[in-house]
């Protein structure tokens, strides 16, 4: 499968992709009660940052080991590496427990990117749930920086509870500030919640963009991915315009390995972000 | 810009394609209404003879639980439809619709309709398709909320 990214995409700071970077913790965000922010800083202090909206690192918890994960943070920031992520299992429950000052090892960026300078002039519709949210966070920032290249923003979050909805401050600063319309909505919530209520992908057929000129960026579950796609569909949004973040286990991050597998081809070098006409005949199929 | 009753339920996507011969009964069974904040349009168990178009605002489908009290199962709010218990004995509602903001909507006569589609088939039909998409949406989407898909590390 062809690579999505045509044009010139960063490469890792280090000459060989197979060695991690050594990075220090310089600031932990608790964002819920399992999700954190991690701002990174290379400890050859001169390196300097480079990634696009959507790619990802591998994260080295030493002595426990390695996970991909995406970069959550503002993209123009050559200083700092923001990474989100929610602690499930042996990896990032380690990382979870990691200390400002505590070293960690980087490998990237990898993969390919959102479509941010290739659709403009377009209605842009974000779809997203959980930690889907945390690799269009970049994303965000390159629209607040460039809100003229996009007619109306949309951002469709869903999230399991009230209590689980990330960036919750950025949400409201965003909304206020440069023209966003963003619809939240949870899966479950207590009497005291005023918002939606519902799964995520309702909210597509009622959300304000013309879908004959629209872009589509989704980033969550893959099945609510599928459903996501189902109403875009409804709505007569083209295959050519919606893109995907694919998450598979991964080990190299290279196109070596194998593990990530897709169809295909491999998430690690074709994805994770893929346009949908890409991968139809491979998307939602339980075998691949 | 002034939208007749008519023009309003024509552009509504629930009307895309329907009948013309049927568009003037079904706006003869619609009025508009508006509801203050908090107010409930309809309670569990009360006779189910009505359903609305959401037109602005936002309701809430709610059941209450002892011991956690009124939970809200879904929201509704501009273009969706809220009802369907209209359409299948014991026509009773299953829930509590309450609004969380002010909200106009479109009522339909849904008892008068339903003697209509009774007698006149082709026009049930045409509802009946339309209420049946709308009924898998909204089990699409309870399915999803059961899946839990955001998973949780408790
Ligand atoms: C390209 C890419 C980008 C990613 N970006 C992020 C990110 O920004 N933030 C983030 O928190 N995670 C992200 N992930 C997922 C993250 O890599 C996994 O959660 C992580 O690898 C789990 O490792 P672990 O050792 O902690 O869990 P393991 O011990 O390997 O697994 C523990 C449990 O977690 C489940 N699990 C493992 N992987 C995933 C997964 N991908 N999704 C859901 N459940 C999983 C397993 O089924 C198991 O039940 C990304 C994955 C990919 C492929
Ligand atoms: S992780 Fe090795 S091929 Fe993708």
């Amino acid at each position: 499968m062809a690579t999505m990214i045509e044009n010139e995409v960063p490469q890792g700071l280090n000459a060989d992709p197979m060695i991690p970077q050594l990075y220090r913790v310089d600031r932990v965000r608790d964002e819920t009660d399992d999700t954190f922010t991690f701002s990174l800083v290379p400890e050859n202090g001169e390196a300097k940052i480079s990634f696009l909206p959507g790619q990802f690192n591998m994260l080295y918890v030493f002595g426990t080991g390695e996970v991909p994960i995406s970069i959550s943070g503002n993209p123009a920031l050559t200083s700092v590496l923001e990474h989100t992520t929610r602690s499930v299992g042996i990896v990032t429950k380690a990382m979870c427990l990691l200390k400002p000052g505590d070293q960690i090892g980087v490998r990237g960026p990898f993969g390919s990117h959102w479509p941010l300078n290739e659709e403009n002039g377009r209605d842009l519709v974000i779809i997203s749930g959980g930690i889907g949210l945390a690799p269009l966070r970049p994303v965000l920032y390159f629209l607040m920086a460039q809100r003229e290249k996009y007619r109306k923003i949309v951002l469709l979050y869903g999230a399991r509870a009230p209590e689980d909805i990330l960036f919750k401050k950025e949400l409201e600063r965003w909304r206020g500030k440069f023209d966003l319309e963003v619809q939240v909505t949870v899966d479950r919530a207590a009497s005291g919640w005023r918002g939606n209520v519902g799964v995520v992908t309702p909210l597509v057929a009622r959300a304000p963009f013309d879908p004959s000129n629209t872009v589509a960026l989704l980033c969550g579950p893959e099945v609510m991915m599928r459903f996501a796609v189902m109403e875009l569909q409804k709505r007569g949004v083209p295959h050519d315009r919606i893109y995907l973040s694919m998450e598979r286990n991964m080990k190299c991050a290279l196109g070596y390995c194998g593990h990530c597998q897709y169809g295909p081809g491999f998430v690690c070098k074709d994805g994770p972000v893929y346009r949908f006409d890409q991968i139809v005949s491979v998307f939602g199929k339980s075998e691949v | 810009m002034i939208h007749t009753l008519e023009t309003v339920i024509r552009e509504h996507p629930f009307f895309h394609d329907f009948p013309e011969e049927h568009l003037s009964f079904i706006t003869g069974c619609a009025k508009n209404v508006q509801f203050p904040e908090k107010h409930f349009i309809f309670l569990e168990g009360d006779p189910a003879d009505e359903f609305y178009f959401i037109r602005e605002g936002m309701v809430s489908v709610e059941m209450v639980i002892p011991h956690l009290g009124a939970t809200t199962v879904q929201t509704l709010g501009e273009g969706e439809i809220l009802g369907w218990s209209w359409v299948s004995p014991p026509y009773r509602w299953h829930f509590n619709a309450k609004t969380l903001k002010r909200t106009r909507a479109l009522v339909f006569d849904a008892k008068c309709l339903r003697a209509k589609c009774e007698e006149d088939h082709n026009l049930g039909y045409e509802m009946l398709k339309r209420f049946a998409s709308i009924i898998t949406s909204r089990l699409d989407a309870t399915r999803l909320q059961l899946l839990d898909i955001y998973g949780h590390n408790d």
